[in-house]
């Protein structure tokens, strides 16, 4: 309960803070639109050459890059600032601060920070994939939409729990940044229906980098292709992938000795 | 009179070998460094071979579903396309345009323009000592997804050497345009927008998302007058599509031309960007 009364206070704050920061939002949103017309670009060139892309049709797919920018948006408002300023608290011993605090230290340094104007891209992705859906003869069923939304927050989960995981490594090397640039570049592969890449990459980006869990599974909720293994899996997963987490979080806040702050 | 027009030649002369010297020095100082950094720079490389990855599987896919190739292009083709592409990607990084943000804001600026060389000299001279280093890691970067991709390569002498050659000229391509956008930094700290409506440009009409043959005939037509695909599809295209002697020695000459034009509008956009600068720490 505390944990959800901080996370809202940080909220708050953050908002506050942002808010300070108007042309930022135009900014952001100008970006967007950039972002998203060339993505919309891509995918009228690929299906200018193919009517389908491994069964995928154009406005399922244009379901999928809904979901894709939705969940970057949500990792770039909240999961993302965060975990790099962790990886960076720790290099420059100025987690000694927080961890001081009287709070669950995991719960602190995952809510710090909140980007409020990359909320833009949350938006958009939700028109987007509204607009995906709307093109798509079939209807979507009450079941489905309920299975979208569990998949999704499963989703975040597992992507805050891989960064996490990743964060936490900060205690033993030092230079993370380059992660944060191979995830990026990773994070792309969630555009396209995870059954076009070869088997090793496929396993890669489900089980090591959990893209196909966050953005391939809800799209596929929607688009009625989900059975319910595969979601059942995806619960399994995210919950061993949280404990995870928190074991390592434990274990790196145990070998950490600070830096002299 | 006499004296003068006896000793600028003489000038000119050592100056040009002060300028190869300097050169020299700071690409070997880009090397030594950027070397002590390798893990690093792996990852980055990594990161960026994502994107021709998911590329080439999309276009892999199209083909394998239409018998074999797509407008042409066989799967073999695409593999070798996007395999070359990493290289070509990596020697399109050079000094960006955001970052003339930072060298003004950190004052470094201050500095770069109280040496004796001009700070342009220094970015194409460091970075270019860092290509050197990114080669050498590309190569079993290279290998690696040729295992896995099968690309179907076949270059001949003309082709390598033309090659050899273009992938400098897309370096020095890239250099002026990113160094002219970054004179925008100048008057505004707001450029971050503008930069990546360049990249989306870019993205579309230089051939870094697909081979620009794919494009409709508009696109095209347009982009055979911008630089864009000048640094990225001409290199590419160079050791892996079928150009014949000529078509090579043209596509070197448009190079040539695009880095002057680069240079003189880098020139013109310098100097109204100098006059407005005052110092700010340092």
């Amino acid at each position: 309960m505390s944990a959800l009364r901080i996370s809202w206070l940080y909220l708050k704050l953050g908002v506050l803070n942002e808010l300070q920061y108007r042309v930022n939002f135009f900014v952001s949103l100008l970006q967007m639109a950039i972002a998203l017309v060339t993505g919309l670009v891509v995918l009228a060139l690929v299906y200018s050459h193919t009517q389908e892309l491994n069964g995928w049709t154009q406005p399922e797919l244009l379901c999928v890059l809904g979901v894709q920018i939705m969940m970057g948006g949500l990792i770039r408002t909240s999961i993302q600032p965060n975990m790099t300023r962790l990886i960076e608290e720790v290099r420059d011993g100025k987690l000694d601060f927080t961890l001081t605090k009287p709070a669950d230290s995991q719960v602190l340094v995952s809510v710090r920070e909140v980007r409020i104007w990359q909320v833009v891209d949350v938006v958009t992705g939700a028109v987007v994939l509204g607009v995906g859906l709307s093109r798509i003869a079939t209807g979507v069923s009450v079941a489905d939409g309920f299975a979208f939304f569990l998949a999704l927050a499963l989703g975040a989960v597992m992507i805050y729990c891989f960064w996490l995981l990743l964060a936490t490594a900060a205690f033993r090397v030092v230079n993370m940044w380059h992660m944060v640039e191979l995830f990026d570049g990773i994070f792309m592969t969630g555009r396209w229906p995870i059954g076009i890449y070869p088997p090793w990459l496929r396993f890669g980006v489900t089980f090591l980098v959990p893209i196909a869990f966050a953005v391939t599974v809800p799209a596929e909720a929607l688009t009625s292709r989900l059975d319910w293994q595969t979601l059942a899996l995806a619960v399994v997963f995210a919950v061993a992938l949280f404990a995870a987490a928190r074991w390592f979080w434990q274990r790196g806040l145990r070998s950490y000795s600070g830096a002299s702050a | 009179m006499s004296v003068q027009s006896l000793a600028a030649p003489f000038r000119r002369e050592s100056g040009f070998r002060s300028m190869v010297a300097f050169y020299l020095a700071a690409m070997r100082m880009a090397i030594q460094e950027q070397f002590q950094y390798r893990t690093a720079n792996y990852f980055y490389m990594l990161g960026m071979v994502a994107e021709p990855v998911i590329y080439l599987v999309v276009w892999t896919t199209i083909a394998d579903q239409h018998g074999g190739s797509v407008d042409g292009l066989s799967a073999g083709y695409f593999a070798a396309y996007y395999i070359v592409w990493t290289l070509v990607r990596n020697m399109n990084i050079v000094f960006g345009a955001p970052y003339w943000e930072y060298r003004i804001r950190e004052g470094e600026l201050n500095r770069d323009l109280l040496r004796p060389v001009f700070p342009l000299h220094y970015d194409i001279a460091y970075f270019a000592g860092w290509k050197v280093v990114v080669i050498v890691l590309w190569i079993p970067l290279a290998f690696a997804l040729s295992l896995l991709f099968d690309p179907a390569l076949s270059p001949n002498i003309e082709q390598v050497v033309a090659f050899a050659i273009a992938i400098w000229g897309a370096y020095l391509i890239r250099t002026m345009l990113q160094e002219s956008l970054g004179m925008l930094c100048f008057w505004t700290t707001r450029g971050a927008a503008v930069f990546d409506l360049f990249m989306a440009v870019e993205l579309l009409l230089s051939g870094r998302l697909v081979p620009l043959t794919l494009m409709p005939g508009w696109v095209q037509e347009i982009s055979r007058f911008l630089p864009f695909q000048w640094a990225f599809y001409f290199p590419i295209q160079s050791l892996v599509g079928d150009l014949s002697g000529t078509e090579l020695l043209r596509g070197l000459g448009a190079q040539l031309l695009w880095i002057l034009i680069g240079l003189a509008i880098f020139r013109v956009a310098w100097r109204s960007a100098i006059k407005r600068y005052s110092a700010v720490g340092g």
